[in-house]
């Protein structure tokens, strides 16, 4: 066997600084460190409505706004919204520039690796929509009946494996069309994501469309830098309170015009 | 150039290819036939001894002639929808080409009928015929035959521009390119073998075109 190469001791001593750094960082408990200074700051999107957006206040606003909002009020500190994109979103909170990330975020095996997540707080997900009469529950249900969704979407390849023959599959251009021939009726259902659907129902139309089945779902969590046991234990507690109590099936039904679907992860 | 060619991947959608082709094919050829018929009768009202028809006509070409395929086709199809009057797409794509078509050949079909000297009109008359049949025994045939180029390359215009009804999820040919292109992403094979497709099903337009019209004129 070779001798450690300088490569191989250079990576080693790197590792080492990594581990002693993160070793410091998390010795003093970053709640501790929010409740002290009266503030936390936490990182939003700015360009996701209805997540978030800049309303015509020039404010933020927005679902993860709110749970923002909600989280620092039960911690009863003041909050400092930080702006994000998706793509900086976890640099922001790995270099400690903000104690938790609220930005629609997913959850995958990626980016455990980088950071931690509380339990989810809003759905994110695919799915079939239509008006209440519909009595669609799953996929089966879809035979005989005309349901739009947007060429080449995720939901037009999952549709087309699931749906069953003799379901009139409608496919649009984009998004748009696919809303107008759901919204003007020349299809009874639609299949896209419920942030889509959230538009449609922020138009107020006649037909408003309800969650009938979820295709695939990836639901929103908060991300908060790894070794912060008390930060998540509240946060999840502050989460678990929100449910129990309304808050989060307001926030839902304000900016996603569902109520919360009952199975969200914790 | 590394691009290896996969022309295999848009033939496995063959059904469907054939499938959009042909429903290209029968909304072309239905709406030539009743945009001909819609053309004729508006070049009629266009000249019309009345007023009123005069000017309906010359409205429906003005509407139809400056204003754009797509929006012509959203409008039969989301907006009248939206107020109760629902067609499938198919239907709404069909109607959409006939009123399309129709508009372009009035003006068409007007030219050729101005351009029979008045003479014939008078010939006809002065035989104690009315004007329908002075029309239809002595001036359509002439006319028609004076515009029938123009006439063709107008229905090949409406045949080509039936892609655009692919827009309101009717399945014809671009439709089936657009479909396979969303599935494999091979849109340079796609795009293709469509362009291909169309340009086969223009020259077997023209040539049928040109088969009607020897047989239609052969005795004018």
């Amino acid at each position: 066997m070779h001798a450690f190469s300088r490569r191989t001791i250079l990576a080693a001593a790197a590792a080492a600084l990594t581990l002693s750094f993160q070793a410091t960082a998390a010795r003093a408990e970053a709640l501790d460190d929010i409740v002290k200074a009266g503030v936390i700051r936490i990182a939003v999107p700015q360009d996701f409505p209805p997540f978030g957006s800049v309303g015509t206040d020039l404010k933020p606003q927005g679902y993860d706004i709110d749970m923002a909002q909600l989280i620092a009020d039960r911690l009863k500190v003041k909050l400092e919204l930080v702006p994000v994109t998706s793509a900086n979103r976890l640099p922001y909170l790995q270099t400690r520039k903000v104690d938790l990330v609220i930005s629609s975020l997913g959850k995958n095996a990626e980016r455990e690796k980088a950071i931690d997540f509380t339990s989810a707080y809003a759905p994110f997900f695919s799915g079939v929509f239509g008006p209440a009469k519909s009595a669609v529950k799953a996929a089966a249900d879809l035979k005989g009946k005309t349901i739009g969704v947007t060429r080449g979407a995720l939901e037009d390849l999952e549709l087309t494996k699931i749906a069953p023959e003799g379901t009139d599959i409608k496919r649009f251009e984009d998004n748009n069309t696919t809303m107008t021939a759901f919204l003007s009726g020349q299809t009874e259902l639609i299949a896209t994501g419920n942030v889509v659907a959230a538009a449609i129902i922020a138009r107020n139309p006649p037909n408003k469309p309800e969650t009938k089945f979820i295709i695939k779902e990836s639901p929103c969590y908060i991300g908060l830098n790894k070794n912060e046991p008390k930060l998540k234990a509240k946060v999840n507690e502050i989460i678990a309170a929100a449910r129990a109590d309304g808050a989060l099936n307001r926030i839902s039904l304000k900016w996603l015009g569902q109520p919360l679907t009952t199975d969200l992860p914790s | 150039m590394t691009y290896t060619f996969h022309f295999a991947d848009v033939f496995a959608y063959g059904d469907l290819l054939l499938r959009g082709a042909w429903l290209t094919i029968q909304l072309s050829a239905v709406s030539t036939v009743l945009g001909l018929i819609v053309g004729i009768l508006g070049a009629l009202g266009r000249n019309s001894q009345h007023a009123p028809l005069r000017w309906l006509a010359g409205l429906y070409v003005e509407l139809i002639r400056n204003t754009p395929f797509i929006v012509q086709l959203f409008f039969l199809y989301f907006g009248l929808a939206q107020i109760g009057v629902k067609m499938t797409a198919n239907q709404a794509a069909l109607l959409a080409m006939v009123i399309n078509l129709g508009a372009y050949a009035t003006e068409i079909v007007r030219a050729g009928i101005d351009a029979i000297a008045r003479g014939q009109w008078e010939a006809g008359l002065s035989l104690a015929m009315t004007r329908w049949q002075v029309f239809r025994h002595v001036v359509l045939l002439p006319a028609l035959q004076k515009i029938y180029p123009a006439l063709t390359s107008q229905f090949i215009i409406v045949m080509l521009g039936s892609s655009v009804v692919s827009q309101i999820s009717a399945e014809e040919l671009t439709f089936a390119g657009n479909f396979i292109q969303s599935r494999n992403f091979r849109s340079f094979e796609v795009y293709f073998v469509i362009t291909a497709i169309y340009l086969l099903l223009s020259l077997g337009f023209r040539q049928v075109f040109r088969l009607i019209g020897a047989r239609v004129f052969r005795r004018a």
